[in-house]
């Protein structure tokens, strides 16, 4: 794993600091592990953001910090203090539960109130902060409703007044808009950003849409397979994914097989097997030798008329539309597919019918060599 | 929508549903249920002496039962016994429930749930014996020959009758409302009594009223272990049909079958609910 | 802390658990093996003993109990015979349950059908009307009953209003009665089960089997009958069981010439005076219950496959 918080500008506070974390569950040949010698530092006041597919970890490592699981190894740390050994209800930490988990015998102001309560804090203070959440998360008129007598957008609001209630250290929050339709989910995700905001609160945020996680965090951590493959702000791990498994989970990405023919000062020269050429970016982290894998976003995928030069040749096989752009499928020469984007626009729909021969080509800087 | 006279023309439509014969056979048979019942409450208010011809509507031998100094004891008895029952027998299935749900297989766990469910499995009269020779050398080596052997044996029996209901009740509670309990601040106390038992009401109070009634309505088991001079209303309605049977009895069953039929509907309504808030 | 260190607390919290877990089943467990379970195991050992004069046991190890469940030794000779009063009182028990599950399966499952094709909303009332009965002092149901089999019941009032009969047919204290008696105590059992199996069948498959030109019989036959059948099991069972054991509705309807199990158990500790027989008939009766639940068991796993 690349050592991402050491990269970054180290002024901000750690708030959260997983080490060495391990989690299997079961024993003997029925054991399975959910986590596998994960660190990570989350900062104070940031948003940031577990992905990954389903089974990944993601959720077992936000459980363990909320103290709901407890790691086989390794510890957590608030601030500098190991909280690993602490029942949850002594973490300054709250949670946005998957499916809200209100209370169904309580009222809307009663559930927001429920943590405040059990800090026992004085009766005013409830009231006022109460008074304070709901509005926050603009519920007040529902204040007196029964929680099942409220859309599945206002159980979210108000999940998400009950576990800002007590004003965590961290707010946990656990994949909770999956159950939104789409439209509800947009407009909630601007709300979570404005709440951030304006809390101020460092929100881990688990989700497997990728999406999400691009447009709501200052920092996504890619999990697959129970370890963290990548941390680094959206654009880092979109532009620049670590390995396959990152960029084939963000996003669309062309994989070519090609073998290094020379390495430049800030690129790499690559002979793809049926003997074409092409630049791509000299990777940073290590030196790219023999057979690697050349990484193109579609979108970065250029389509010239045949015999343009410095353009690889290629044959279109399909193209499908797809509304605001069209997908270009081009084979190469040597029999590797790729696919190519193009942003539609009117009086361009007749370029490059199927069967056309044309050439390809990329910018130097936006195709990306691969480890292994 | 096609006009009603259009689909009448076309007659009976074919319904995947339908079996020739059922609807006539499952009437016949809600007719068959009820028309005992409906007999034996009608003639409890028989004016007459006779369970056979009808003399007109009368309370008298509601009158006479109340008056017989025999069977206000045994009801008093019964109800005694049915309400130390389903107090036992709820709050230790309670306790059962909440300890054999939601954490998943542990060891012995089988066998606590044989042990709960065997008054189910073995027929009544079994248990009954062995409760009347087991209870009798206990009458002899102590001495002491009370009400407690009744209201341990109801006790007892009515144990996994109480467990059903508050277990499905368990079983359907999400347990991530306890996880956002604790996540919250509340101790494992605080979350067991603001959101576990709150949560877990309704199916306490079901489990209470079934064990109540499966209590009042005991015969066999009461037979065998009650002491002499113990008759439960049950006992004491088996016991006056080695004589001839009497609008007295049809009156005291009456009574039973009201207070059933009235808790029956309170734990029906209550479910309901249940099922409602459940979502 | 060191990072490859195994953490303790997560067995601790397992462990603590599994003792929490006990600790709360404990007392329902301490009353079921004191006032349930438990007595069983003495039920066995007086079975191995000699009756006492009056009443009670003499300790001393006997299996006449056992001898006597089958055979009977003439007072005077010692000959050995089949005891065929008992005999024919399990024979009476077995044939008379078996009749009655399947009076009720044929009762029941047109009813049951009939419940589980209403729609969503009309079924938990429909089903209340199934569970009042069901709930009802199994005493009071029986008397219900002896009130519409009695030579001046419902049943022979009706039959001679409608010129059936003439002189009223002598139905209490017959086999019959003690049918009829148990078919009706028991239908609420068979019904349940087996609209908790119907509630769950897909009636897409019934309209695919339709679709696929199976007439209504073979649509019955072929798909509904194979779909619910662990509820036909299980119903079967529930009501086969407690039909073995019944004690309460042989007693008022059959009189003393129709005993059942039941009784024969109860006379054995009452003027029978013979605990032993009765300890050892008890068992006998637990033995053919538990293999006929060991049946269920067996059926309703297998049967689970397609459910």
């Amino acid at each position: 794993m690349s050592e991402a918080a050491t990269v970054d500008t180290a002024n901000t506070t750690t708030a959260v600091d997983i080490r060495g974390v391990s989690k299997i569950f079961g024993a003997g040949s029925d054991a399975f592990t959910a986590l596998d010698d994960v660190s990570v530092a989350i900062r104070e006041n940031e948003f940031f953001t577990l992905l990954g597919p389903s089974g990944c970890g993601k959720t077992t490592l936000l459980r363990l910090i909320a103290g709901f699981e407890h790691a086989t190894r390794g510890t957590v740390l608030l601030y500098g203090e190991d909280i690993s050994d602490q029942p949850p209800y002594e973490r300054p930490v709250n949670t946005v539960f998957q499916s809200y988990a209100l209370f169904p015998h309580l009222t809307v102001a009663q559930n927001v109130s429920f943590g405040l309560e059990m800090l026992g804090r004085e009766k005013s203070e409830i009231r006022e902060a109460v008074d304070r959440m709901l509005k926050l998360v603009r519920m007040e008129p529902m204040r007196n409703r029964r929680t099942e007598q409220i859309s599945g957008g206002q159980q979210q609001r108000v999940a998400l007044a009950r576990a800002l209630a007590p004003r965590p250290k961290v707010l946990l929050l656990d994949e909770p808009l999956s159950a939104l339709d789409l439209k509800l989910r947009k407009e909630m995700q601007g709300e979570l950003k404005r709440l951030q905001h304006e809390t101020g609160i460092t929100f881990i945020f688990v989700t497997h849409d990728q999406e999400e996680a691009l447009t709501m965090s200052d920092r996504v951590a890619v999990m697959n397979e129970g370890r963290i493959l990548q941390v680094g702000s959206p654009r880092e791990i979109y532009d620049r994914p670590g390995d396959r498994f990152v960029a084939s989970f963000i996003g669309e990405m062309n994989f070519l097989v090609s073998k290094i023919e020379s390495v430049e000062s800030d690129r790499v020269r690559v002979v793809f097997p049926g003997g074409a050429a092409a630049f791509a970016e000299r990777p940073k982290d290590f030196e790219p030798a023999g057979e690697v894998t050349l990484a193109v976003r579609p979108e970065y995928v250029r389509i010239e008329n045949a015999g343009t030069p410095d353009t690889l040749p290629a044959t279109v096989t399909e193209k499908v539309y797809f509304g605001t752009d069209t997908h270009y499928h081009l084979r190469l020469h040597d029999g590797a597919e790729l696919v190519s984007r193009l942003q539609n626009a009117r009086g361009r729909e007749d370029t490059h019918p199927v069967g056309d021969r044309v050439g390809v080509r990329w910018a130097t800087g936006s195709a990306q060599i691969l480890k292994g | 929508m096609a006009e009603p006279a259009a689909q009448a023309r076309r007659g009976r439509r074919f319904s995947v549903k339908n079996l020739p014969g059922v609807t006539g056979m499952a009437m016949l048979c809600f007719v068959l249920l009820y028309a005992p019942i409906v007999t034996l409450v009608t003639y409890s208010f028989n004016a007459g002496e006779s369970i056979a011809l009808w003399e007109g509507f009368s309370w008298r031998w509601y009158a006479a039962a109340w008056e017989n100094d025999t069977v206000q004891e045994a009801a008093v008895r019964s109800f005694v016994v049915a309400l130390f029952a389903s107090a036992i027998s709820t709050t230790l299935a309670t306790m059962a429930a909440l300890g054999t749900t939601r954490t998943g297989p542990f060891p012995g766990r089988t066998a606590i749930y044989v042990l709960i469910n065997q008054p189910l499995m073995v027929p009544e009269i079994v248990t009954a014996v062995a409760l009347l020779i087991f209870f009798a050398s206990i009458k002899v080596a102590t001495g002491y020959s009370g009400l407690a052997y009744l209201i341990a044996a109801h006790s007892a029996f009515c144990v996994p009758f109480a467990y059903l209901p508050i277990r499905a009740r368990l079983e359907g509670m999400d347990p991530t409302l306890e996880l956002a309990a604790a996540d919250l601040y509340a101790s494992d106390w605080m979350a067991f009594s603001r959101v576990t038992l709150p949560l877990l009401t309704p199916g306490i109070v079901a489990g209470a009223m079934l064990a109540f009634v499966i209590s009042l309505d005991d015969v066999v088991i009461t037979e065998f272990v009650k002491s002499a001079g113990q008759d439960t209303l049950p006992t004491y309605m088996l016991g006056q049909l080695r004589r001839a049977i009497s609008p007295e009895v049809n009156a005291i069953s009456t009574a039973l079958l009201a207070i059933t039929v009235v808790l029956l509907t309170a734990f029906f309504l209550l479910s309901r609910k249940r099922r409602v808030d459940g979502e | 802390m060191t990072a490859d260190a195994v953490n303790p607390t997560e067995t601790a919290i397992r462990e603590r658990q599994v003792r929490r877990n006990w600790l709360l089943c404990v007392p329902a467990l301490v009353l079921l093996v004191f006032a349930a379970s438990g007595p069983l195991l003495i039920v066995l050992v007086y079975s191995f003993l000699e009756p006492g004069d009056y009443s009670g046991v003499i300790w001393k190890f006997s299996t006449e109990g056992w001898f006597q469940v089958v055979f009977s030794r003439d007072i005077f000779d010692e000959t050995i015979s089949l005891a065929d009063a008992h005999l024919s009182i399990i024979w009476r028990s077995a044939s008379l349950s078996l009749a009655t599950t399947a009076l009720t399966l044929l009762f029941g499952f047109p009813t049951a059908y009939f419940i589980a094709t209403r729609p969503e909303s009309h079924r938990a009332a429909w089903l209340f009307l199934i569970t009042i009965p069901f709930w009802t002092n199994l005493l009071i149901r029986t008397f219900a009953i002896m009130e519409v089999v009695r030579n001046e019941g419902i049943l022979n009032s009706a039959l001679k209003g409608l010129g059936v009969i003439d002189e009223p047919i002598q139905l209490l204290y017959t086999e019959t009665a003690v049918l009829i008696g148990m078919v009706y105590v028991y239908l609420p059992l068979m019904v349940l089960p087996l609209y908790a199996a119907m509630e769950r069948l897909d009636f897409r498959l019934v309209e695919a089997a339709y679709d696929l030109y199976a007439t209504r019989l073979r649509v019955l036959r072929r798909v509904i009958i194979p779909l619910v059948k662990p509820g036909i099991v299980a119903g079967s069972i529930l009501v086969f069981v407690p039909s073995l054991g019944a004690y309460v509705t042989p007693r008022v309807l059959g009189g003393g010439k129709n005993m059942m199990l039941g009784n024969l158990i109860e006379l054995q500790f009452g003027q029978g005076r013979n605990w032993p027989l009765g300890a050892a008939l008890s068992l006998t009766l637990l033995v053919i219950v538990t293999v006929a639940l060991l049946f269920y068991v067996r059926n309703v796993s297998r049967g689970s496959r397609y459910g």
